[in-house]
């Protein structure tokens, strides 16, 4: 449990050094084919800028702004009883110290999400459709997923990607709008670059092309990866796999879209809510596993709930021989 | 020059010493921590038994051997003092209370009144969390004895004397008992 947690924020710190180096490797290129002499210097500047810019925001507003654009309210125990319940009860499981904020989307569309950038400042929501729908060991099931991502600091890490590809995406269209309107102006001024400027415009374009969408592919991976890791971490708070299993069979049932959500969203729910698109294209483009294969995965743990069983279970339902559970958790009992 | 290296040296044996004191004193917390947690559920079981016992007995004429047999169990837990003989007690009341859920299914009644419904909802719940703070206790204990038995901290957990911790167990009787 806490193995996985601690793993989590070292790789959190990678992607974040990675981010940095990506972000002002190509504002440095950028810049230099706005600006052959100082260009680079004031692109790295200005990409700087833009990527903590947007990593404050998210770190202070990223939870009210999800909450908002859900549209989910904050709810007591007298009004729902049960699910207030049943995310004590995880909280105690996975042993944190402070309870979860409980809020309810009223929305008939079975989801559910976590926010909130650390255990003791977390958030867990869930639509009403989610509660007609499940009996109490598939709440519970749901539940302790939103609470996993909580503990393995999924949120933390999967905001870091989401500024990632959304600084990229920001450069790049700014860089090739402003190519579009501006480029012939700059070229003139510079009339000693020649032949070499030409190529540093080449080489500025292609990347402005390629790293938003070599961005996407890598971010969902790691979300997709997140998604089975925390289905792990539900199958061993609750010691009851069967219940998720059931609740991803009833959520992949229901052919509703959640109306709070949108593409930058979507990632942080247990199940995609954007159903009509997420199906298109499956595999590289999507930002959770097929729920197929996460079921499939839950139901043959059985009654076994540790993460070697889990990853077990993991190797034989998708054929494949990597670890989806770092190997550190792997080696500690039960 | 040779003093100065043996003062170095002896400084980072102290804080290395620091260091590991600090992280079994905080493993120790924890466990005391997930000890306390465990103690929180058992009573609010035990405050909880009264209230539903109250509010059932008016439908339940013909069941008073499990509700005396409840009542007595309850009370033998909560003058219990020992780990074990603590595990022992609150698996005999589990198995009394899993009884006493079987024993409601004879009575539709009872299954229409919304305050029994919310106390049932509370039982259950309290249940779920005395298994899920005995199972956090457990991991903590694993972590900790582990942690003083293991090469290097075991060193410094026998100068301090740090003492192994028990687990808490139950029968396997008690496992099985039934969901509502």
């Amino acid at each position: 449990m806490w193995e996985i947690a601690r793993k989590n924020s070292r790789k959190s710190m990678f992607l974040l050094i990675g981010m940095s180096i990506i972000l002002i490797g190509f504002g440095f290129v950028i810049g230099m084919a706005v600006e052959p002499e100082t260009g680079g210097i004031m692109g790295v500047i200005i990409a700087t800028a833009l990527y903590f810019i947007l990593l404050l925001v998210a770190f202070t507003q990223g939870k009210s702004i999800m909450l908002h654009m859900s549209n989910a309210k904050e709810v007591s125990k007298s009004e729902y009883q049960q699910l207030y319940n049943i995310v004590e009860e995880m909280q105690i499981a996975s042993g944190m110290a402070v309870m979860p904020k409980i809020y309810v989307i009223d929305d008939p569309a079975p989801n559910a999400f976590a926010a909130g950038m650390s255990p003791k400042n977390s958030v867990v929501a869930v639509t009403s459709g989610l509660l007609n729908m499940m009996n109490r060991d598939e709440l519970q099931g749901v539940v302790a997923h939103e609470v996993s991502h909580i503990i393995n600091r999924d949120v933390r890490y999967m905001t870091i990607a989401t500024i990632m590809v959304a600084s990229v995406a920001l450069l790049s269209q700014f860089f090739l709008r402003s190519m579009f309107y501006g480029g012939g102006r700059s070229r003139s001024n510079s009339k000693g670059g020649g032949k070499g400027q030409i190529i540093i415009l080449v080489v500025a374009v292609v990347f402005a092309i390629l790293a938003p969408i070599l961005i996407r592919l890598l971010y969902f991976a790691l979300s997709r990866k997140r998604e089975y890791l925390a289905d792990a971490s539900a199958a061993r708070l609750t010691r009851f796999p069967l219940g998720l299993a059931s609740a991803l069979e009833k959520i992949g049932g229901s052919a509703l879209d959640l109306s709070g959500a949108n593409k930058t969203t979507a990632p942080m729910y247990i199940a995609n809510p954007l159903k009509q698109k997420g199906r298109k294209l499956r595999n590289l483009s999507s930002t959770h596993p097929p729920l197929e294969d996460r079921i499939r995965i839950l139901k043959a743990m059985g009654n076994e709930y540790s993460y070697a069983n889990y990853q077990q279970a993991y190797s034989s339902v998708t054929n494949t021989k990597g670890n989806i559970i770092p190997s550190g958790a792997l080696a500690e009992n039960k | 020059m040779n003093y100065i290296i043996g003062i170095g040296i002896a400084l980072v044996i102290i804080v290395w010493v620091v260091i590991i004191y600090n992280s079994l004193v905080q493993l120790l917390n924890q466990v005391e921590n997930a000890w306390a947690q465990i103690d929180v559920q058992l009573k609010r079981r035990y405050d909880l038994i009264p209230n539903l016992l109250e509010t059932v007995k008016t439908y339940m004429k013909y069941e008073s051997e499990i509700f005396e047999k409840i009542t007595m169990l309850r009370a033998n837990a909560m003058n219990a003092s020992s780990v074990q003989e603590k595990g022992n007690c609150e698996g005999l009341l589990t198995g009394a209370l899993g009884q006493f859920k079987v024993a409601v299914e004879n009575y539709p009644d009872l299954k229409a009144n919304a305050n029994f419904l919310a106390l049932q909802e509370e039982l259950a719940s309290t249940e779920n969390k005395i298994a899920f703070s005995r199972q956090n206790y457990n991991d903590q204990v694993l972590f900790y004895n582990n942690k003083i038995k293991m090469v290097p901290s075991n060193i410094i957990a026998g100068m301090f004397s740090f003492k192994v911790k028990e687990f808490f167990q139950i029968d396997a009787s008690e496992r099985m008992a039934p969901k509502i």
